[in-house]
């Protein structure tokens, strides 16, 4: 793109092999990016008999559940915390990531009319896909606090490194996203995959059990891949306040999750010439 | 055709462009040896990519024929297409089913990308190939209104200003609040269009399928077409309406076969259309054997369409009256047992298959031994039967086991399905939207049980 006069020149030619990511693009389109993810949030709350209670009762349903068989039958540790609780803190970052990866994994092929029929920098689609997912962590975030009130619980100063996290968590889930979504196009047994994918991911990242469970060094690196495994603990950590505030860990996972999403970005902007023409 | 006032054969630049490439004013568009290249099988959604593939992969095989691209796999849905617009002018784009008129418009919107050479375009795209782009049934008319505004490009201060507008021009007021999918599919329409024509961009690139809806809606859209156009914003314009064409642009480019066939005054570009045959009408024919599609088994004759009275006058039929497809070929092969079969490909507006048939299913016909001279099939649709809008047939005529494709024209001929019906057609009184692809007159059975015991019918 170069200016003349007043007017932006388009010069559309045939993709080369590696371009650049638009980014000046995305941010030109970022009303359409909050329109996406405003119909994704409005559509999923109205089309529900409960509405948002799902966001509520998904990781409540799933803490129970945690609660009697891996607390109550295996005794598994909770780092001194009540179970409930410690689980329902791990449960709202990876629900947002399971929840996001999920969605966004599927975008591009449920939303293959409006590729097909217009523009815009398809990227915004994983990425709504996945944004609209934040009001849910707020809603389960202010059950948690009620939660942790029963047992006397309340959060610390610590609770002002939870944006961190939360961003954290919001890297890694794009950078699966992005991945996912531009494979699904050519591919569609992503489709098929990604559900399995995140179901085995649940019990890869310490959301029902602590990593202090960890102990083989080799297994520590193994874990340390996972860009989950850091926003996990450290949400956990922000939100109660307990243990060692767990840096190396989101540190390992930010540089595995920004590894993934540059990748990701390259990759999605390759594929997305494509796109119309495939999906 | 039409009884619109046509400028002066003799110019052939528009004279109300007020700003001429050739003078050097702005160019809106420059568009350079653009070519875009299709795998075959690539393209799923588009029936006629994937049996094109198969014809292609049948005759390789079949015949060893060489193809030119990578084993036959590919194919030119746009080749060498050089053209300016100038600031300010607005161009038509015609051209039969598959000429490339729609692959054109995805480049320029940058939907699709060239296979080679480029293009430059020159300040704000808005391309419109489809009404309702982004609508959700389960949003408002107000929440729908931006976020296809939104997808579309317009910015949200945008569709603030003129939502009155939006509104206004839908009629749909009173029920602003209430989620789309309760609207009625007439309302849909309009919405949908409303925000569509609101679109601010300096180039604006608009499909036919725009035009839809009444006749009175059709209209409306057409006029709303022509004030963009006066506003000095360039708009290239895909249609088949003649009429409409003529009414909306002084200048036309006609494609064929992905390529540039003429490019000029409107009326003189459409004369070309149709003169030269490249417009699908009712009736195609071939004067000799040699100039006519085919091998030496069969070559295609003519392909028509018709009534039990006759040749079709005009574009349209009646939706009540049962049609015929009449194909008629050489059969030049002296091999008795060679039993060359005719068959018509029905196919929609938006590329949809209807139905195939071939006149094997005539029993007699079929071992029927075959001798030199001209075959006439005709291929009788029921009335009542075809939907309401364009129909294009494809027609072939083959021999099988093994399959082998003697003569085949793709978008041979094409007609208007009209329902002009007053209360005796399918749709009965009803006059809004009635979907399907078909529209058969089915057998109903309706039974009643009296709630009162004691009433003896």
């Amino acid at each position: 793109m170069k200016a003349t006069g007043a007017l932006l020149v388009h010069d559309i030619r045939p993709p080369s092999r590696w371009s650049t990511v638009r980014l000046r693009d995305l941010w030109a389109y970022r009303e359409l990016l909050f329109f996406l993810a405003l119909r994704d949030v409005k559509v999923r709350y109205k089309q529900a008999f409960i509405g948002a209670g799902w966001a509520v009762l998904q990781p409540v349903a799933m803490m129970t559940v945690f609660w009697v068989f891996l607390s109550k039958l295996a005794h598994v540790s909770s780092e001194g915390l009540p179970y409930t609780v410690f689980a329902f803190a791990g449960l709202i970052p990876w629900l947002f990531f399971a929840n996001g990866v999920g969605a966004a994994s599927d975008v591009l092929v449920a939303n293959s009319n409006l590729i097909s029929k217009v523009y815009f920098p398809r990227l915004i689609m994983p990425v709504a896909s996945v944004l609209s997912w934040l009001p849910d962590v707020a809603i389960s975030l202010v059950v948690l606090i009620g939660v942790m009130a029963l047992y006397g619980l309340a959060p610390s100063a610590t609770v002002l490194a939870l944006p961190l996290f939360v961003l954290l968590a919001l890297v890694a889930a794009l950078a699966v996203s992005i991945w996912l979504s531009a494979l699904n196009v050519a591919y569609r047994d992503i489709h098929y995959a990604a559900p399995f994918f995140i179901q085995v991911g649940l019990f890869l990242t310490p959301v029902t059990y602590p990593a202090s469970l960890i102990h083989s060094p080799k297994l520590r690196m193994l874990f340390a891949l996972n860009p989950m495994a850091g926003a996990v603990q450290g949400f956990r950590w922000a939100v109660l306040g307990r243990g060692a505030a767990p840096w190396l860990p989101a540190l390992e996972s930010l540089l595995v999750a920004g590894a993934l999403l540059i990748g990701g970005l390259l990759y999605f902007r390759r594929a997305e010439q494509f796109f119309a023409d495939v999906i | 055709m039409s009884s619109e006032p046509l400028v002066p054969s003799s110019v052939l630049i528009p004279t109300n462009a007020p700003l001429v490439a050739a003078a050097g004013n702005p160019v809106a568009i420059r568009a350079e040896g653009l070519g875009k290249l299709y795998r075959i099988g690539a393209t799923q959604g588009a029936y006629r990519y994937r049996l094109l593939g198969e014809e292609v992969a049948e005759r390789v095989r079949r015949r060893g024929r060489k193809a030119s691209d990578a084993g036959g796999r590919t194919f030119w849905a746009l080749r060498n297409v050089t053209f300016d617009v100038a600031e300010g002018e607005v161009v038509g784009i015609i051209g039969r089913n598959g000429a490339g008129k729609s692959t054109l418009l995805k480049i320029l919107s940058r939907i699709t990308s060239p296979t080679e050479g480029h293009v430059q375009v020159r300040g704000r795209v808005g391309s419109l190939l489809e009404v309702g782009t982004g609508f959700h049934p389960e949003l408002t008319g107000r929440e729908n209104i931006f976020l296809s505004g939104a997808v579309i490009g317009m910015r949200r201060s945008e569709v603030t200003r003129q939502l009155d507008q939006i509104v206004d021009f839908a009629g749909v007021e009173k029920f602003l609040e209430t989620p789309i999918k309760r609207y009625s599919s007439g309302m849909y329409l309009r919405l949908a269009f409303a925000v569509a024509a609101h679109l601010e961009a300096d180039v604006l690139l608009v499909d036919e399928v725009l035009a839809v809806g009444d006749a009175e809606f059709q209209k409306k859209c057409l006029g709303r077409m022509a004030e963009i156009g006066a506003t000095g914003r360039t708009v290239l314009f895909i249609s088949h309406s003649m009429p409409s064409l003529l009414r909306l642009c002084r200048r036309i480019i006609l494609l064929d076969h992905g390529g540039v066939v003429a490019d000029g005054a409107a009326h003189e570009v459409v004369r070309t259309y149709l003169d030269t045959g490249l417009a699908t009408s009712t009736q195609r024919s071939w004067r000799t054997p040699a100039e006519a599609p085919g091998d030496d088994v069969a070559r295609l004759k003519s392909v028509g369409v018709r009534t039990e009275a006759g040749p079709l006058g005009g574009e349209e039929v009646d939706i009540r009256l049962p049609i015929g497809i009449e194909v008629e070929y050489w059969h030049l092969s002296d091999d008795p047992d060679l039993r060359p079969s005719v068959n018509v490909h029905l196919t929609n507006e938006d590329g949809v298959c209807l139905f195939v048939s071939n006149d094997f299913n005539n029993a007699e016909w079929k071992n029927r031994p075959r001798s030199r001279g001209v075959v006439r099939a005709t291929c009788w649709v029921p009335g009542n039967f075809l939907a309401e809008g364009r129909v294009h047939v494809w027609a072939v005529v083959s021999t099988y086991n093994p399959t082998v494709v003697h003569a085949e024209e793709q978008d041979a001929v094409a007609f208007q399905v009209a329902d002009r019906s007053t209360g005796d057609g399918v749709r009965g009184e009803y006059v809004g939207d009635w979907p399907g692809v078909v529209r058969p007159m089915l057998r109903w059975t309706v039974e009643t049980e009296s709630l009162d015991p004691g009433s003896q019918p």
